[in-house]
C-alpha cells in the first residue's frame, strides 16, 4: 500500500538580488539595475553562474514508499536531502511535480522543532501535539509515556529554555514518535543525543515501522542506515542517483566520494563564498610522497589545493574529520588573522602519528572569512588507514583515537 | 456529507497532495477549523506571555485608553470644543477608544506575528492562517478589561443602555473581522518586506485621526461621507457609539460602505495571505 508517491518533484531557489527583505532596498536595487542597463551594463554584482541566479535544490524526483518501510535518505551535504524533507513536511513547496501522501506527518527537522522557549515542557508537549493535530485528550493519554521515554519527568514543568540540547531533542523525538503519525520524518537530529539515546531512538523507529507506520530517515551515519532502513534513496546534486536496497545504495554512495588525489568537483561546496574560493584538490602525503592509503603509525600530511578569486582580508580554511558520522576533529590552517591574496594556494596540515586508528574517515572542508561568509563541503574525500595496529592486541587498541599519553603508578608506603 | 474536518485531515486515509501553487487557490478554511486546538493554545500562549512578563501588564490595558481619553477630553473636548452630540465628551470618546484600541493592538501584534513565530514556521507544518487568527482572539482579553471600565463609566454618567446594546456582539464581530482583514495583509506583506513593521505604528497613528475617535462622523460634510466610509473602522466605531449611547442613528450609506470594505479587505487578505503562505518558510 502506497503511502508516499512523488512524481517529477523539483525545487528551485532564486538567489542574489531577489533576496532582499526590505522594500526600500528592493526599490533601490530596481533603480540601480535600471540605471545600469541604461549605461549598457548588467545589474550590479558578481559574475553570474551559468544558469543565472537560480539554484535547483531538487530535480526530477520520482519515488514511492510503501507502508511500514523505513526509507533512508543519504547523500552528501547539499545533495537536497533536507529540502526533500521540508517539502514532504509541507514547510516549503515544490516548484514542479507533486507528492501524494496518505496520513498524518510528524517531522523532526531540527533540535527543538516547534518548541517555544518560554513555555514549560508540559506546555510544549501540548503545543506540539496540537500542531500535529491532536486533541488535548489524546495528548493527555500519551503524556506519561512521552515524558518517560524522554527521561524528563522531573523537568516537565520547567521552561524549555533551561533544557540542555540533549533534553530538547529527547523530548522532541518523544513527542513526534508517540503521537502516532502515519509518516515519521527524522532529519539527523540524532547526532545531538548521546549513544544511549540514539540506540533508544533507533529502537523506537523500528517499533514504529513494525506497527505499520512509515519512517523517513536522513543520516550520515552509515551504520544507522544499514541497521534500520529497509529501503534507501541516494541523492546527488538534487537528483536521485540510486534507489533500492540499502547495501547497494551505501556502496554507490561510497563510490561517489572522492579518493585522495581526485579532483574535487566544485558542486560539492555550498555557501556565500562558493564562487570566490575554489578548492579543487585534496592530497594525502606520507614520507614525502602522495599516498592513497595511509599507515596510521606514521605522520602524514593533508594538503588542500585551491584558488582564491579575490583577495580576502582574512580567510581561514578548515578540515573536519568524521568517522561513522561522529565528528572527530577540526583543524585550521592559520592560527591568527591571515590574509589570502588572490591566486592559487596550498594549505598543508601536518598530522601526528599514531593518533587515528585504522579504518575509514571522511573529510569535510570549509573556509570562512567573517561571520556569514563561508563555504562548506561535507564528505569531500575519504581518508583510509591500513590495518596496521603496531603489533598491539585488540584489547589495547580500542577506541577511535589513540591518545599520546603517559601513565605511571605510585604505591605509597 | 458534513464530516468533521478533524476526521478528514487527520485520518490515516486522508490524502494530501503537495504541488506547486497555480492561480487562485482554495482558502481551505476547513483546515483552520481542524486545527482549532492549536489556535486556542497559541492564543492562550500569547495572553499568558503578555501578562507573565510585565508587572503593569494588566494595568497597561486600562491605563492606555483611559489616559488617551483624558488627553482627548482636555484637548479636543475642552480646548477645541469638538461637538459630541450632547453626550459628555469623556464617555463619547471612550466608546470609540474601546474598539479602536482593540483594532490598533491587533494590528501592531499581527504585523510581526509570522516573523516572530519563525521558529515554528520553518520547522513544522500547520495552516499558517492560524497565527493571525490567534492574534485576533488573544486581543479580546484586553478588550474585555477595557469594557469593564466602560460599564463603570456608563454607571457614573447615568447612561441607560438602549436596545442597541444587543447589536454589540455583532459589532464586536465586525471589529474582529476588520482587525483580521487588515492584519492578514500586514502580516503577509511584512514577511516579504520587512520594513512594513516599522510603518505600522505610523499607520496606526494616522488612522486614528482618520477615524471618528476624537470626533463624531457627523462633522464630515454629507457629500463626503461615503468616501469617509471607506475607512473600515468608521462603521465599527459609529456602531459602537450608537449601540452604547443610543444617540442619533449614524448615516446608513456611510455605514454600509464601511461594512462592505471590511468584508472586501478580509476576503482580499485571506487570498493574498494564502498566496504568500508557500513562500513564508523560504524567506522568513
Amino acid at each position: 500500500m502506497m503511502v508516499i508517491s512523488a512524481k517529477g518533484l523539483g525545487k528551485k531557489y532564486s538567489l542574489g538580488e531577489a533576496h532582499t527583505n526590505l522594500l526600500s532596498e528592493r526599490m533601490g536595487n530596481g533603480l540601480r539595475s535600471f540605471y545600469g542597463r541604461l549605461r549598457g551594463r548588467g545589474p550590479a554584482g558578481r559574475p553570474r553562474k551559468s544558469s543565472g541566479d537560480e539554484f535547483w535544490a531538487l530535480r526530477d524526483l520520482d519515488f514511492e514508499v510503501k507502508r511500514g518501510e523505513v526509507l533512508g535518505i543519504i547523500g552528501r551535504n547539499g545533495a537536497g536531502k533536507s529540502t526533500l524533507l521540508k517539502i514532504l513536511s509541507r514547510i516549503t513547496w515544490p516548484t514542479e511535480g507533486n507528492v501524494e501522501l496518505y496520513g498524518r506527518v510528524a517531522s523532526l527537522l531540527e533540535v527543538g522543532t516547534g518548541f517555544h522557549p518560554e513555555l514549560t515542557g508540559r506546555e510544549n508537549i501540548f503545543l506540539n501535539g496540537a500542531i500535529l493535530g491532536m486533541s488535548r485528550a489524546e495528548i493527555r493519554k500519551k503524556f506519561d509515556e512521552i515524558t518517560a521515554f524522554a527521561e524528563v519527568e522531573k523537568f516537565v514543568d520547567t521552561p524549555v529554555k533551561h533544557y540542555s540540547s540533549g533534553m530538547y531533542v529527547r523530548l522532541a523525538f518523544a513527542v513526534a514518535a508517540h503521537l502516532e503519525p502515519e509518516i515519521l520524518i527524522i532529519d539527523e537530529v540524532l547526532a545531538v543525543g548521546d549513544a544511549q539515546f540514539q540506540k533508544k531512538c533507533l529502537g523506537k523507529m523500528g517499533d514504529v515501522a513494525r506497527e505499520g507506520r512509515t519512517v523517513l530517515f536522513v543520516s550520515h551515519n552509515m551504520s544507522f542506515v544499514r541497521n534500520l532502513c529497509s529501503l534507501a534513496l541516494l541523492l546527488e546534486n538534487g537528483r536521485i542517483k540510486f534507489q533500492g536496497a540499502v547495501p547497494e545504495a551505501l556502496a554507490e554512495y561510497e563510490r561517489g566520494t572522492a579518493r585522495a588525489g581526485d579532483v574535487i568537483e566544485t558542486a560539492h561546496f555550498q555557501g556565500p563564498l562558493s564562487d570566490q574560493v575554489l578548492i579543487d584538490k585534496i592530497v594525502f602525503l606520507q614520507g614525502g610522497a602522495e599516498a592513497p592509503v595511509l599507515d596510521p603509525l606514521l605522520q602524514f600530511e593533508i594538503r588542500l589545493h585551491g584558488r582564491a578569486l579575490r583577495t580576502f582580508q582574512t580567510l581561514e580554511l578548515s578540515i573536519q574529520l568524521f568517522r561513522d558520522g561522529l565528528h572527530i576533529a577540526s583543524c585550521f590552517d592559520s592560527p591568527d588573522e591571515s590574509m589570502m591574496r588572490e591566486g592559487r594556494f596550498i594549505s598543508s596540515f601536518r598530522m601526528p602519528a599514531e593518533v587515528l586508528r585504522p579504518g575509514r574517515y571522511t573529510i569535510a572542508v570549509g573556509a570562512a572569512s567573517s561571520v556569514g561568509n563561508w563555504i562548506w563541503g561535507g564528505d569531500v574525500a575519504n581518508l583510509d588507514f591500513i590495518e596496521n595496529w603496531g603489533g598491539k592486541s585488540a584489547e589495547r587498541t580500542r577506541g577511535i583515537v589513540a591518545l599520546p599519553y603517559t601513565a605511571e603508578r605510585i604505591q605509597p608506603g | 456529507m458534513t464530516e468533521d474536518p478533524k476526521e478528514t485531515y487527520f485520518s490515516h486515509t486522508h490524502k494530501t497532495v503537495i504541488k506547486p501553487a497555480k492561480g487562485l487557490m482554495s482558502l481551505d478554511l476547513g483546515e483552520v477549523w481542524a486545527y482549532r486546538e492549536l489556535l486556542s493554545i497559541l492564543a492562550w500562549r500569547d495572553i499568558s506571555i503578555m501578562y507573565k512578563q510585565s508587572i503593569i501588564g494588566i494595568g497597561w490595558v486600562i491605563i492606555q485608553p483611559v489616559m488617551t481619553m483624558i488627553i482627548f477630553t482636555i484637548i479636543f473636548g475642552k480646548f477645541a470644543k469638538l461637538p459630541s452630540e450632547g453626550i459628555p465628551y469623556p464617555i463619547f470618546t471612550y466608546c470609540a477608544l474601546l474598539p479602536w484600541s482593540y483594532f490598533a493592538r491587533s494590528l501592531s501584534g499581527s504585523s510581526n506575528s509570522l516573523v516572530g513565530s519563525s521558529h515554528l514556521i520553518t520547522k513544522v507544518y500547520f495552516p499558517r492562517l492560524v497565527i493571525p487568527f490567534s492574534k485576533v482572539f488573544s486581543g479580546l482579553v484586553d478588550f474585555a478589561i477595557a469594557f469593564v471600565i466602560l460599564i463603570g463609566m456608563m454607571v457614573w454618567y447615568r447612561i441607560m443602555p438602549t436596545r442597541g446594546i444587543f447589536f454589540l456582539p455583532l459589532l464586536l464581530l465586525v471589529a474582529m473581522t476588520a482587525s483580521l482583514g487588515i492584519g492578514l495583509w500586514l502580516t503577509a506583506l511584512n514577511v516579504k518586506y520587512r520594513d512594513v513593521q516599522f510603518v505600522v505604528p505610523f499607520l496606526v497613528q494616522f488612522w486614528m485621526y482618520a477615524s471618528p475617535v476624537a470626533y463624531s462622523a457627523g462633522i464630515v460634510p454629507e457629500k463626503w461621507r461615503w468616501l469617509y466610509g471607506l475607512n473600515p473602522m468608521v462603521g465599527v466605531i459609529e456602531g459602537f457609539r450608537w449601540a452604547l449611547l443610543g444617540k442619533s442613528v449614524p448615516d446608513a450609506g456611510m455605514m454600509l460602505v464601511s461594512f462592505c470594505i471590511v468584508f472586501a479587505v478580509l476576503v482580499g487578505g485571506l487570498y493574498y495571505f494564502k498566496k504568500m503562505e508557500r513562500s513564508f518558510a523560504d524567506i522568513v
